[in-house]
């Protein structure tokens, strides 16, 4: 299970990495996403997939799965979210302020420092 | 702290003062009281004669850095006497000269005496320092200084230029320097010069020997304006004429010279400092005395014959370092060129000094300094003239003038190279005499060309911007203090060689200060009909033979256009490292987000896939992992499916539904892998972003095609392509090969027992690992924020909120 694991979060990356290099704002946003859910899933991955109960103590279950990588995720979780939202509303006013949302046009230019 | 610690600070400690004075007396020259610094210096230094005469040695210290070893320590031998008589005597003598050279209502006099003590205390420290950091701190101080001085008047161009070129080589060399001096400390693990002359032996076996001793060099010949970096001097005669004679004649350019005798006594004995020091000193000498005769400039003229006299002086100090390979001192024939250097060392600063200030006199009262305008001068301004005069021959080595001393022994020095048989010698040796023999011909010819072109000749007023007249009495009393020194040691020498050149000459060469025999090279007027003298009768008929016929070889110059020279390389490198690095910076600074990122991820595939090519890191072993369920493999295949749609789509809708799908199919991995807080927080989230991502959809333009070409796209593929396979092999890697037991027993364990809870996650969350939340939040409140500010807080055009 790991192993698929492994190449599904390495297709994510392939795919955000994709989207990150094009010039259009709104797909370099959503490849920060995509990215953040590959992580979140590696993260996961890492802490092995073996079966268990859901870590509820009051399952009273023989074993239990690694709740350390569930807390790690869950904040990762938040802040990516933040950090998309922030993403998302500079993209909308910089929309708003240069009128382009091509990344080739907002090159800063020579003398431009 | 002691007298000789105060010597070195009184003139930084005077130099604060000095724009109160100008400012509190406004009537008064500043000089007048700049003036009490250097003659109290003076008669302090006067007052140690007796001292250093015996040939005994004054040291004191004081901590500085005490745990890194450095230590303020002053130490005063015959050498470091001579250079601060030198620096104290001429120093006030130009300071008495600029009294009635600068202008006090038109010159910033505040600055310029400023500068001037700074230069004049740090070089008392050069000279005086024993540790050799405190001996680089004064070292730069002296090019800081000297930078200054040299732009004094910095609303010229000319100035700025010569100030900026001599900064960069000095501080080049400075800086190598200072690279020597750390080599040194590792070899003998100390900061003091007497103490790593003590280790001399140990050093020379060193392998390290050679990158110090070639780092030191490149450090004195900066200075000192040896070829090929002379070329920094003639533009800084720029300088008001007080500093030209000050610095650029009497001190600074000294202090190279100070440095290689002041580390004779440890690499004399190594072949490649006298090859390097004797060569390099006595192409200078010949180099810049035949380019003097192209100068039409007086102080052009005066700045390459310092060259040239500083390459004599030098190329003796390391004929004199031949004296190491002797055994005894009776039988030992280059002593005599290390006394030899030493007096020409001091006779150059005299002659020098008045010739200096000629020029600057000739310059203030005819207004121009070009030999081809002047001329005639000789009854206008016969004091000048006498002045210019003593010098000039002095310098030519005519007698009855110390020239004449020194350059007879500068003969011998050379000649008695030829009767050694060490490194090669016997094949080479005669390249040595027969060099200074031309360069003293040379030297003969702008010696004379200086006097009667300026004072010779006839007057031609009408190309003079004023009318010529002679000096104030003020002006003329330090050249001609100057000129009488020049004629009374050429008359008398003993007076300066029992008690000043002899002393300097044994801390060169450490072991005639345990001779107590008579010293062996003696300093007299008349020496009996000797080679020397033959060769000083051979280069005054020649050099009057090639003043006569100047006109007609002169086209010789032409040989050396301006293209060839080193200053246009100098330029030349200049601008080609400033466009280099120009090219450079654009070739990779385009602009674009994603070049940039393509090297971010490139140098990411590189470095990771490198260490684990290189480490041999990939492992694989399937075996310890979960078995896989039918379930988990559709919902990969969904998320598959959703992120080659966002790829392929055109539509935004399209793009955020996509990514929508594959949040919740992350969502349900988590419920599959038995992790309910966060598919719950999945859920919630992946529905929030989504509403954000329609809201911004609506204000976002649509999507364009991608228009880029074919090699740019296949370029991205492969980056992406190798990311995603460097994550793959990393991930696969590291969960083939677990370093050791997971610590999560202890969270399961001990959830209920010491934190009352039953979620362990939300136990984690908020007990055992509370600050990660307590920060998490303080992001989103900040997130929360900036988008606030970001939508309320705008600035409209005309920068008004």
């Amino acid at each position: 299970m790991e192993i698929l694991m492994c190449f599904v979060c390495g297709f994510l990356f392939m795919v955000s990495v994709y989207l990150l290099l094009s010039k259009s704002l709104l797909r370099i946003i959503i490849g920060t996403a995509l990215l953040s859910h590959g992580a979140h899933l590696l993260i996961l991955t890492m802490g092995g997939l073996k079966k268990g109960a859901a870590p509820l103590l009051g399952e009273h279950a023989a074993s239990y799965v690694d709740p350390l990588p569930q807390a790690l995720i869950l904040t990762a979780i938040v802040i990516s979210f933040g950090v998309t939202s922030f993403l998302l509303v500079l993209a909308y006013r910089s929309y708003q302020e240069l009128g382009t949302d091509n990344l080739d046009h907002m090159r800063g230019r020579e003398g431009h420092e | 702290m002691t007298f000789l610690h105060f010597s070195i600070l009184f003139p930084f400690l005077f130099a604060v003062f000095v724009p109160f004075l100008y400012k509190k007396f406004r009537s008064i020259h500043t000089g007048w009281f700049v003036l009490l610094v250097p003659v109290l210096l003076l008669i302090f230094f006067l007052t140690q004669l007796p001292v250093t005469a015996n040939e005994q040695t004054a040291i004191s210290t004081i901590d500085w850095i005490p745990s890194l070893g450095i230590q303020f320590t002053v130490y005063l031998d015959g050498l470091s006497f001579l250079f601060s008589l030198l620096i104290t005597g001429i120093g006030s003598l130009v300071t008495l000269y600029s009294i009635f050279y600068l202008d006090q209502k038109k010159e910033k006099l505040n600055s310029f005496y400023v500068f001037f003590l700074l230069f004049m205390g740090s070089m008392l420290g050069v000279v005086l320092s024993d540790n050799m950091v405190v001996l680089y701190t004064f070292w730069e101080l002296t090019s800081i200084s000297s930078f200054l001085l040299i732009g004094y008047w910095h609303h010229r161009k000319e100035s700025t230029y010569g100030a900026q070129k001599s900064m960069i080589i000095t501080v080049f060399g400075g800086l190598c320097m200072l690279g020597g001096m750390i080599l040194l400390y590792l070899i003998t693990n100390t900061f003091s010069i007497r103490e790593t002359i003590l280790q001399a032996d140990h050093i020379l076996q060193h392998p390290f020997m050679l990158p110090a001793l070639i780092l030191f060099l490149l450090g004195a010949f900066t200075k000192s304006a040896q070829f090929p970096f002379y070329i920094w001097l003639p533009d800084a005669m720029e300088a008001p004429t007080p500093v030209s004679a000050y610095l650029h004649s009497a001190t600074m350019v000294k202090a190279g010279i100070y440095l290689v005798a002041r580390f004779t006594p440890v690499f004399g004995p190594a072949p490649e400092w006298f090859w390097i020091v004797t060569l390099a000193g006595l192409f200078t000498m010949f180099w810049a005395s035949f380019h003097a005769i192209r100068q039409t400039d007086l102080k052009g003229i005066l700045a390459f014959s310092t060259v040239s006299q500083l390459g004599l002086v030098m190329s003796l100090i390391g004929a004199g370092s031949l004296a190491f390979q002797f055994d005894s001192i009776e039988k030992n024939v280059s002593i005599v060129a290390i006394t030899a250097a030493i007096f020409h060392l001091f006779n150059h600063a005299t002659f020098k000094g008045s010739l200096f200030m000629a020029a600057g006199i000739v310059d203030h009262e005819t207004g121009t300094r070009d030999i081809r305008r002047l001329g005639g001068l000789m009854s206008i301004m016969p004091i000048t003239f006498t002045v210019s005069l003593f010098g000039a021959f002095s310098m030519a080595g005519l007698p009855p003038f110390n020239g004449f001393l020194s350059k007879e022994m500068f003969f011998s020095g050379m000649l008695s190279l030829l009767e050694l048989n060490t490194f090669h010698l016997e094949t080479w040796a005669i390249l040595f005499p027969v060099l200074a023999w031309v360069g003293s011909i040379f030297t003969f010819l702008y010696s004379v060309l200086i006097v009667f072109k300026t004072f010779g000749g006839k007057l031609q007023l009408e190309k003079l911007p004023k009318r010529p007249h002679e000096a104030p009495f003020g002006m003329l009393v330090p050249p001609v203090i100057l000129a009488v020194m020049v004629l009374l040691i050429g008359l008398f020498p003993g007076l300066v060689a029992k008690s000043i050149i002899e002393p300097a000459a044994a801390s060169i060469y450490p072991a005639l200060y345990d001779f107590h025999g008579e010293f062996p090279v003696h300093i007299s007027i008349w020496h009996g009909f000797t080679i020397e003298l033959l060769l000083t009768a051979g280069v005054i008929v020649l050099g009057i033979a090639g003043y006569i016929f100047l006109p007609k070889w002169k086209a010789v110059y032409q040989l050396f256009p301006y293209k060839l020279s080193l200053n246009a390389a100098y330029n030349n490198l200049f601008k080609m490292t400033g466009r280099a690095s120009r090219n450079i910076t654009r070739s990779y600074m385009t602009g674009y987000l994603r070049d940039y990122l393509a090297y971010l991820f490139v140098f990411f595939i590189l470095l990771a896939g490198g260490v684990m090519a290189y480490k041999g890191a990939f492992s694989f072993h399937p075996a310890e992992s979960a078995p896989i369920g039918i379930y988990e493999v559709i919902l990969a295949a969904v998320m598959i499916a959703g992120s080659v749609t966002i790829v392929f789509s055109r539509s935004r809708l399209t793009a955020i539904i996509a990514l929508g799908a594959v949040g919740y199919t992350v969502s349900l991995f988590f419920i599959f892998f038995r992790a309910p807080d966060l598919a719950l927080t999945q859920l919630i989230i992946e529905t929030v972003s989504v509403a954000l991502f329609l809201l911004c959809f609506y204000h976002l333009p649509k999507l364009q095609k991608q228009e880029r070409p074919p090699g740019l796209k296949i370029r991205n593929l492969l980056i992406a392509f190798g990311v995603g396979a460097i994550v793959t092999i990393i991930a696969l890697s590291a969960n083939s090969q677990r370093a050791g037991e997971t610590i999560s027993e202890y969270f399961l364990k001990n959830s209920y027992k010491l934190a009352g809870g039953k979620n362990v996650v939300n136990v984690i969350l908020v007990d055992f690992r509370g600050f990660d939340t307590m920060f998490e939040i303080t992001v989103l409140g900040i997130a929360a924020l900036g988008i606030f500010s970001m939508v309320k807080l705008r600035k409209s055009k005309e920068g008004e909120r």
